[in-house]
């Protein structure tokens, strides 16, 4: 088991407060590829937050690859995140005036790997996802969806665990969204395990799972009601 | 067991440098202003440093061995005591002393360019019987003409000091310039440079000794004595130079160094010195709030990429670290910058007065130092800030 939630429950503080996820338990298995699916509010980015372990969960237990996070100092949180936990964002976040190659190389930035090393694992990697003739294009002279691929590469550079893709079609028109959620289903069928975040039900239907969320709450799951899941 | 997130320090430095040059401009003007400040201070001091390096050179060349005796005050009138006629020859006898010669004021002799000159205009000239061997006893040198040599001693001829020359009006000293010495006509043979061990001569219109006693009622008796010996005899030579010019009465002779005096001005500059530093200084410190409230305003504006970077593995202190860097980074560029424009500008300043340029190297280590310290100080509130932030808040800042 990749990612297991038992009875997570977050709530920010506030006036009043809200409670972002109420004891939600989920299941994510090795090879999945599963979309986690709501509209805006319903707490799927706080799911997002507690299976990357940039939050941490008020109540309950999150295992994250084999480790209990509510035990692990943020040290260890950071270390499992440059390891083994890969992040694609809806707005890229590539950094500007620095080529693919590079963009890419610094998702090994803080694995403590010498930079010709990460350089030619980025070069790997950009041609895994399909961009090896962009390796030295600054991200201004990216397509939307090229510069999707690039921060894709850059969750993938390390070989995560999970990757966890929050909203990744977003900020772009369907012909490239179409391309990103094409290269998610080729990365799942070579074995990477992916949780794509979506409000977009015709992403979310493209996705072998499905989990459904709303004011905070699992209001279904393919694999509860399925629990056999191929993967 | 996940190893833990590391950051090379080779690596560290680059993020540092990237974050910098990603905004050439304000990296320019923020460097400027502790560029500024360290400029200034090694400024300062490089000036300083070379004026007490020009002395230095002046009192090495000049040499620090002479000592000059004056008569004081009879013990128990009060009244200007006198030197006794045959000091010279006396001072010469002790066993140490390399080089021994007087002066002697001729009071009531005053000098005038032309007897049609009005009796009152005196140009605060001094008169001075001067023995033939006086300017190897205090270095000094002649500017154009010649010195008073024996032969000339005897005759009616007369040299003067730098500033007597100036205040006079003489610029020939080819022997057809005369001018108007205790109610004589006194031909100018020689003109002398200024001389900074014995600066009373600058004033000075110096006769031959036979000369002064024969036409000006000159008494014999000197006003100064001259002397030099080893360096390391200097003390000693000192101690016994009272009883050896006046056996009678030692307590009314005054012995001084006249380079003492000229090490002194040095000293008198260090005030002046240590405000301006100090405000130097002050500089600094406002580059260095600039150099704050640039990485204050960087953290705000990176916050996303302060999430990201922890999305990618980084921990709170490779955060910190980051921020401090550029912060460092940031002043030690204006601390180069500044050290280089500090040691053109002593140069220039140097080269303009004809001193030696001297920049102590300790002066580029302090240098070095303060900008380090700045830098870090200035960055250290905002780089704790940025490793404060909660990496989901930092990417929900978009």
């Amino acid at each position: 088991m990749v990612a297991a939630l038992r009875g997570v429950t977050r709530t920010y503080p506030g006036r009043p407060p809200v409670c972002a996820l109420q004891a939600v338990d989920l299941c994510i298995e090795r090879g999945e590829l599963v979309g986690i699916v709501g509209p805006s509010g319903s707490g799927k980015t706080t799911m997002l937050n507690i299976l990357g372990t940039l939050d941490r969960a008020d109540a309950g237990t999150v295992r994250i690859a084999g480790h209990d996070v509510g035990t692990l100092t943020d040290r260890q949180l950071s270390a499992l995140r440059a390891h083994r936990i890969g992040f694609v964002f809806q707005q890229f976040f590539l950094s500007p005036g620095v080529s693919a190659l590079d963009n890419v190389a610094d998702g090994l930035l803080y694995t403590g790997l010498p930079l010709a090393d990460r350089r030619r694992r980025a070069e790997q990697t950009l041609a895994r996802v399909g961009l090896a003739d962009r390796a030295h294009h600054r991200p201004h002279e990216l397509s939307g969806g090229q510069g999707q691929r690039v921060a894709v590469a850059r969750a993938l550079v390390g070989h995560p665990a999970i990757l966890l893709a929050d909203e990744p079609t977003g900020a772009l028109d369907s012909e490239s969204s179409a391309d990103v959620v094409v290269l998610l289903h080729e990365l799942h069928q070579s074995g990477t395990t992916i949780v794509v975040i979506t409000h977009d039900h015709e992403v979310a239907d493209m996705l072998p799972r499905q989990v459904h969320i709303r004011d905070g709450r699992i209001t279904a799951d393919d694999a509860v009601s399925m629990p056999r899941v191929a993967g | 067991m996940t190893p833990p997130s590391r950051l090379r320090s080779r690596d560290a430095l680059r993020v540092a440098g990237a974050g910098l040059a990603a905004r050439p401009l304000r990296m320019v003007l923020a460097a400027l202003g502790i560029a500024v400040g360290i400029a200034a201070m090694v400024t300062v001091v490089g000036i300083s440093a070379s004026s007490r390096e020009e002395i230095d050179q002046r009192l090495r060349a000049l040499g620090t061995n002479l000592l000059t005796v004056e008569p004081g005050e009879t013990l128990m009138t009060g009244e200007p005591a006198k030197l006794p006629q045959q000091g010279v020859d006396m001072v010469a006898r002790i066993g140490s002393v390399t080089s021994v010669s007087a002066v002697g004021a001729v009071g009531d002799a005053l000098v005038y360019r032309s007897d049609r000159i009005d009796p009152g205009r005196t140009n605060g000239i001094t008169t001075m019987a001067a023995r033939p061997d006086l300017l190897a006893a205090v270095s000094g040198e002649i500017d154009s003409g010649r010195w008073l040599d024996d032969a000339l001693a005897a005759y009616p001829t007369v040299v003067l000091g730098a500033t007597a020359a100036e205040r006079l009006g003489v610029a020939r000293t080819d022997a057809t310039v005369t001018v108007w010495l205790g109610e004589q006509w006194f031909v100018v043979v020689g003109v002398l440079e200024p001389a900074p061990l014995a600066p009373e001569l600058d004033a000075a219109a110096l006769v031959g000794w036979p000369i002064a006693q024969e036409l000006l009622g000159y008494e014999g008796a000197p006003t100064r004595l001259y002397e030099r010996s080893p360096e390391d005899r200097v003390d000693d030579v000192r101690a016994v130079l009272p009883v050896t010019v006046n056996p009678e009465n030692p307590e009314e002779v005054n012995v001084s160094r006249p380079s003492d005096a000229l090490a002194a001005q040095t000293a008198t500059d260090e005030t002046l010195v240590s405000l301006l530093l100090a405000l130097g200084g002050v500089a600094l410190l406002v580059g260095g709030i600039g150099v704050a409230n640039t990485m204050v305003i960087a953290v705000l504006e990176r916050r996303v990429e302060v999430g990201l970077r922890r999305a990618l593995g980084a921990t709170r202190a490779h955060i910190r670290i980051q921020f401090l860097g550029e912060s460092v980074l940031l002043a030690g560029l204006g601390g180069i910058g500044g050290a280089i424009l500090g040691g053109i500008v002593t140069a220039i300043f140097a080269a303009s007065r004809d001193w030696p340029f001297a920049l102590p190297a300790w002066v580029l280590g302090g240098a070095a130092a303060a900008t380090i310290l700045v830098g870090a100080l200035a960055g250290a509130y905002p780089a704790a800030r940025a490793a404060r932030m909660s990496p989901t808040a930092a990417l929900a800042a978009m």
